[in-house]
């Protein structure tokens, strides 16, 4: 017996037909088959779901906690970006 | 059986269900939306071009600041867009391809020069006016990338018009020049805008299609009024004057009446022959041409440091 651990898979779950895929949780399996029948047991018994998306762990590329101020820092300074940045005449209702 | 498929597809649709990407379509409509799609985003793409123009020259920092950032949206826009055409099975290289060939078309509006700085205000009040008016319903489209991809740009987009207008304001209360400068901008851009939203119904043979299979919502030409609709009045906020001498309120239909479209105009600039289509087209091709190093560069890259990776796992 080898007693090898099975691989970590992500399990992204659409609860409706229109809208995005949305990570629920992961499990280990030990192929993507297994993954998405597992996935079904665990994360859709209440129908939560009508699709299922598995990726293992692995292949997922995170961003670095420890970076997140300077990560994120370049959008602080932006207000240029937002609507309300424009000033319009009330008139105007909404534009 | 194939009826039998196309009649579920269209009881879906007509329940409001999204179609998603691994669900059977019929090949007509993931033709009509890969062509929509990927239209709509080399629109954005090539919409880049017009507006670039002045970011070097905008009047002052605020005004920059903010140009950039509209033309920085329009290209993660280009990117949704992109990503959600390729859901329907065609790579983005094929797209890129179709478009620098002349193949696939972008929105025709963006083959207009822009002259003048007034021409920045006017594109972000009216052209993207006018985008938001189409987009708006796209939101609530039948296929559900593009309908999310939708989602995202409306909710961006919303500043891009205001401070296209805010351009138009400043300038229309203050000197008379600029004044001038702002209705020349209008003149201009106005009937371009107007024809953004297509061909009149009658001569848009596939929209009866699309608004079955609930891609559109709205016919062109009621788009095209409610458009004219809301631009009254912001025209009239400003003080200037909208190029259209057939213009006038219709108190029995309770819509803006108004002129004839150029056709002849407009089918023209689709043709190919706007004031400015070869050098759009020409300044895509050679961003693509020149960024090919760019590109063979970051991937070779990536491959030695994975076959780096490997020898040191080896090891």
């Amino acid at each position: 017996m080898s007693n090898k651990e099975w691989p970590l898979w992500e399990v992204f779950i659409r609860s409706k037909q229109g809208l995005n895929h949305k990570h629920v949780g992961s499990l280990h399996a030990s192929d993507a088959e297994m993954a998405i029948e597992n996935a079904r047991d665990v994360y859709t018994r209440r129908m939560e779901g009508v699709s299922i998306w598995v990726v293992e762990s692995k292949n997922l590329h995170a961003s670095e906690p420890t970076e997140q101020a300077s990560m994120f820092d370049p959008a602080n300074d932006k207000v240029y970006r937002h609507p309300t940045f424009y000033v319009l005449p009330e008139e105007l209702n909404h534009m | 059986m194939e009826i039998n498929l196309e009649a579920q597809f269209q009881d879906k649709i007509d329940q409001e269900i999204k179609i998603e990407p691994r669900d059977w379509m019929p090949e007509k409509y993931r033709k009509t939306l890969l062509r929509q799609i990927s239209q709509h985003a080399h629109s954005e793409i090539v919409g880049m071009l017009p507006e670039g123009n002045w970011i070097t020259r905008a009047p002052n920092l605020r005004r920059k600041v903010a140009l950039l950032a509209k033309v920085q949206d329009e290209a993660g826009h280009g990117l949704y867009l992109y990503s959600a055409a390729e859901t329907l099975g065609m790579s983005r290289d094929e797209m890129l391809n179709e478009l620098h060939t002349g193949k696939a078309k972008y929105s025709s509006i963006f083959n207009y020069p822009t002259l003048t700085w007034a021409d920045i205000g006017a594109i972000g009040w009216l052209v993207d006016g006018a985008a938001i008016m189409n987009q708006v319903p796209l939101c609530r489209t039948s296929y559900g990338p593009y309908a999310r991809a939708m989602v995202r740009v409306c909710k961006e987009e919303s500043f891009h018009q205001r401070q296209g207008y805010e351009i138009m304001l400043t300038l229309a209360k203050g000197t008379p020049e600029q004044k001038a400068m702002a209705q020349d901008a209008l003149n201009r851009w106005w009937w371009p805008s107007i024809m953004m939203f297509g061909p009149n119904d009658e001569n848009s043979p596939n929209s009866a299609m699309s608004m079955k299979w609930k891609i559109k919502r709205f016919s062109n030409d009621e788009l095209r009024q409610k458009f004219v609709d809301v631009s009254v009045p912001q025209t009239e906020i400003l003080g200037l004057t909208i190029p259209d001498k057939d213009l006038k309120w219709n108190e029995s239909r309770g819509h803006y009446d108004f002129g004839e479209i150029d056709w002849t105009e407009f089918n023209q600039v689709v043709a190919g022959n706007g004031p400015c289509n070869r050098q759009r087209l020409k300044t895509r091709v050679d961003a693509w041409e020149e960024g090919t190093w760019v590109r063979d560069a970051a991937l070779a890259h990536a491959e030695k440091r994975a076959a780096k990776n490997k020898k040191t796992e080896a090891a």
